[in-house]
């Protein structure tokens, strides 16, 4: 990485430059740097409105970039070691998408573990592309759902060579990282692509001793939220391609979907959040982890919590821990982590990332302060102190595998109707079924339903777990497909 | 030539006083520290602008925190300060020859440090042998403590920045958890007058409250804290400071510039408006 290139800010410098030039906008967006809407000036001030403009020739265009964007992107792929680099402005989602469109067409197959993240599904639909799921394997005690077994990969490799590319969650919300490295050595052997749904490893491209980032580890397309840990604005993120890819193709994907008028405040922000990582990020990070250590071992000296981190790498389906995420155990106080989770924030004025059945997550990220993290571990002493009972049965998961009957865009896309879930057997699921925990899907569109689905249904609601998905509130119906 | 410390009471309220020079200005890892030298008040120290201390007013606010909960439990013998850098609350309790252990947490070292040197008047009983420093975060501090004090002293800045854990539930009732059966929680209560302090004011009551049986507040007047109307609050698990011994105390024979047994009873009637906030601090 060259420094003196990561110094640079093209974005933010045409804007500063722009601001000096004081052009008269007869273009849109009405609000013109903000004067004819002086409430909204008000509240997000004039430097915010003054740069909130559209795409204009010293500005460059998202959609076909030739001048100061092109430039960012070129600086961004050298800071993160990618072919190349896309600013996206449609959230983390759609780089998403943009991966699974840019290698699969209707009908091919690409092999994904069963916990991946909503937008990967409803790439399918888009795509009409057929997923070929991968058992992501459970922590029995914790109730968390853990990386891609290398071995289970290469068993679903074997059983499908026609599929197109993998996809790989690294890290997953819980901070579990998969094998990277082997995992894209096997998919590439078998002339597959190699996507990762890398949302929360931003910090792996730019703190010491992370696990592997995606394009270290020779994997070809990433969807990175700077937004999550790079300190960009929300809805904010990098599309990372390897040199298999060809950049022409892929930014014609995008922009199947993106919009083509894109935010320059989301914009600069990526620009200046990647400078300041290029620049300092060794140094940010750095503290983070100490923090988010620090906070384990107190959280862990309570008693009856439990943070866990590295020590649950098992060299496969656990084969790194991202050390920033503060995940806690919390069943054996007999709370919830959504009894823990909603407490903090109504009782302590403490919002974290979330609570399942099992755990909460706090994110330690480049703006936490000791004070805060200390604010925290006190609340979990207290909460421990004020509200700890026995411990309540935890449930435990038995993998199904699923049996996709037809592609989530047919079953999408089909005539359904409603039936109770205890009389749907045989039929094809027109949604989703997900129980937290663990925070895998037991039906997603376009897949088969067998008694043993039904009954693990039943079972998952005596044990509490929190199942969503359906239209119907209660999980007492589902829609099914008429064939 | 004038020169003029001045500090925002409100973004429309100013005080000022005139000083003659500035002995010390330093930026710790939590906030900056000055201290002046002036006619009227004497040496002052300021953290991030906000006056902590003077020579010729802290008598007041360290007599108030420190007699009126001794004078309720004579037998205290185990004190926690939480804050308290400028060592003006240790030196009242030092005065008690029945207390066996003081242990004062304060987050910043330097400003201890720079009160050692410039305000001799408050630190001169910080190398008491009865006196333990400890220089991390009060909330940290009390968490793992259980059953171990008779009186915790929250001598803290204002509840922005480094101070701000010491306002929160969970430093209450780690507080709680910190205080025997007989334990006293006294606090640095903000100001009911102007309104960002009434806030403020008004969330501690609510949570003290909470866990607490018995929580009262009482008042003393600061030439030179916001307003001037400061409050204390008083949160205990069995003793009322309105029923306490008042002989008792006498009896001590301590020598106070502010404090005694009438202004002691007297301090808890507060002004109407006050005492309709802290009775509608719940719906807040």
């Amino acid at each position: 990485m060259e420094w003196e290139r990561q110094r640079r800010a093209p974005i933010y410098e045409a804007l500063m430059k722009y601001k000096t030039t004081r052009v008269v906008p007869f273009d849109v967006p009405g609000h013109k740097q903000g004067k004819g809407n002086p409430q909204l000036v008000d509240f997000l001030g004039e430097k915010c409105l003054s740069i909130d403009v559209n795409s204009m020739k010293p500005l460059d265009n998202l959609g076909h970039p030739v001048s100061v964007i092109k430039e960012a992107e070129e600086i961004a792929a050298e800071a993160f070691s990618a072919y190349h680099a896309f600013f996206m402005v449609n959230g983390t989602t759609s780089a998403v998408q943009a991966m699974i469109m840019s290698v699969c067409k209707q009908g091919e197959k690409i092999i994904m573990p069963r916990n991946v993240h909503r937008s990967a599904i409803n790439a399918l639909i888009i795509s009409g592309a057929v997923p070929v799921y991968v058992n992501p394997g459970v922590n029995k005690e914790l109730g968390i759902p853990l990386g891609m077994s290398v071995a289970e990969v290469e068993k679903v490799i074997l059983a499908h060579p026609d599929a197109k590319a993998i996809l790989v969650n690294n890290p997953t919300y819980y901070g579990i990282c998969s094998n990277l490295r082997r995992i894209t050595q096997l998919a590439h052997e078998h002339n597959m692509l190699v996507l990762v749904d890398e949302a929360h490893g931003t910090h792996f491209y730019f703190g010491e001793d992370m696990p592997l980032s995606a394009m270290a580890a020779g994997a070809d397309m990433a969807a990175v939220s700077m937004h999550k840990t790079g300190g960009s604005l929300t809805q904010s993120s990098f599309l990372l391609i390897g040199e298999k890819m060809n950049p022409g193709h892929v930014r014609q994907i995008i922009n199947l979907t993106q919009t083509t008028s894109a935010s320059y405040l989301l914009l600069v922000s990526l620009d200046i959040s990647r400078r300041n990582l290029a620049l300092d990020g060794v140094r940010i990070f750095e503290k983070a982890i100490k923090l988010a250590n620090y906070g384990r071992e107190e959280v862990n000296r309570i008693g009856g919590y439990y943070a866990f981190g590295k020590e649950l790498n098992n060299g496969d389906s656990v084969y790194d821990f991202d050390a920033t995420k503060l995940s806690i155990h919390t069943r054996d106080i007999g709370l919830a982590g959504i009894e823990v989770y909603d407490i903090l924030r109504d009782d302590y004025g403490i919002q974290i990332e979330f609570g399942d059945i099992g755990n909460i997550l706090a994110i330690i990220s480049m703006g936490d302060r000791a004070l805060d993290l200390e604010r925290l571990v006190s609340s979990l002493s207290e909460i421990k102190r004020l509200y700890q009972r026995s411990k309540a049965g935890m449930l435990s998961h038995e993998y199904i595998n699923p049996i996709v009957a037809t592609t989530p865009q047919k079953a999408f896309y089909s005539q359904q109707y409603s039936v109770p879930i205890a009389e749907s057997e045989g039929l094809i699921s027109g949604e989703f079924v997900m129980a937290y925990p663990p925070g895998i899907p037991i039906l997603a569109p376009g897949e088969r339903i067998t008694r043993e689905i039904i009954e693990y249904i039943d079972y998952a609601k005596a044990k509490g777990s929190s199942l969503t998905g359906t239209e119907d509130m209660a999980i007492g119906n589902i829609k099914v497909l008429e064939e | 030539m004038e020169l003029w410390y001045t500090e925002y009471h409100t973004d429309t309220a100013r005080f000022s006083i005139k000083v003659n020079k500035q002995l010390y200005s330093g930026q710790s890892e939590f906030q900056r520290i000055d201290v002046f030298e002036s006619e009227e008040f004497g040496t002052f120290f300021t953290l991030d602008g906000l006056i902590m201390a003077t020579e010729k007013d802290e008598f007041i606010y360290h007599d108030m925190i420190v007699h009126v909960p001794m004078a309720t439990n004579p037998n205290i013998k185990n004190v926690l300060v939480i804050g308290g850098g400028d060592g003006g609350t240790v030196r009242e309790l030092t005065r008690y020859e029945t207390i066996e252990s003081i242990h004062m947490v304060e987050i910043d070292k330097l400003v201890v440090d720079v009160c050692r040197k410039f305000m001799p008047l408050t630190s001169c009983k910080l190398d008491d042998p009865r006196v333990e420093l400890f220089f991390e975060d009060g909330l940290k501090y009390v968490r793992d403590k259980e059953n171990a004090y008779d009186l915790i002293i929250v001598d803290s800045t204002d509840p922005f920045g480094p101070g701000e854990g010491l306002f929160t539930r969970e430093f209450y009732g780690n507080c709680f958890k910190a205080l025997n059966e007989k334990g006293i929680l006294v606090n640095q209560h903000e100001s009911p007058y102007y309104e960002g302090d009434a806030l403020a004011m008004k969330r501690a009551h609510r949570r003290v409250r909470e866990f607490f049986p018995i929580s009262r507040v009482y008042q003393a007047h600061i030439p030179t804290y916001p307003s001037g109307h400061w409050l204390f609050g008083f949160a205990s698990k069995e003793f009322d400071p309105l029923q306490f011994d008042e002989e008792a105390w006498n009896k001590l024979g301590l020598k106070t510039k502010y404090y005694n047994t009438e202004i002691h009873k007297g301090s808890f009637a507060l002004p109407n408006y006050v005492l309709e906030m802290l009775a509608n601090a719940d719906k807040e």
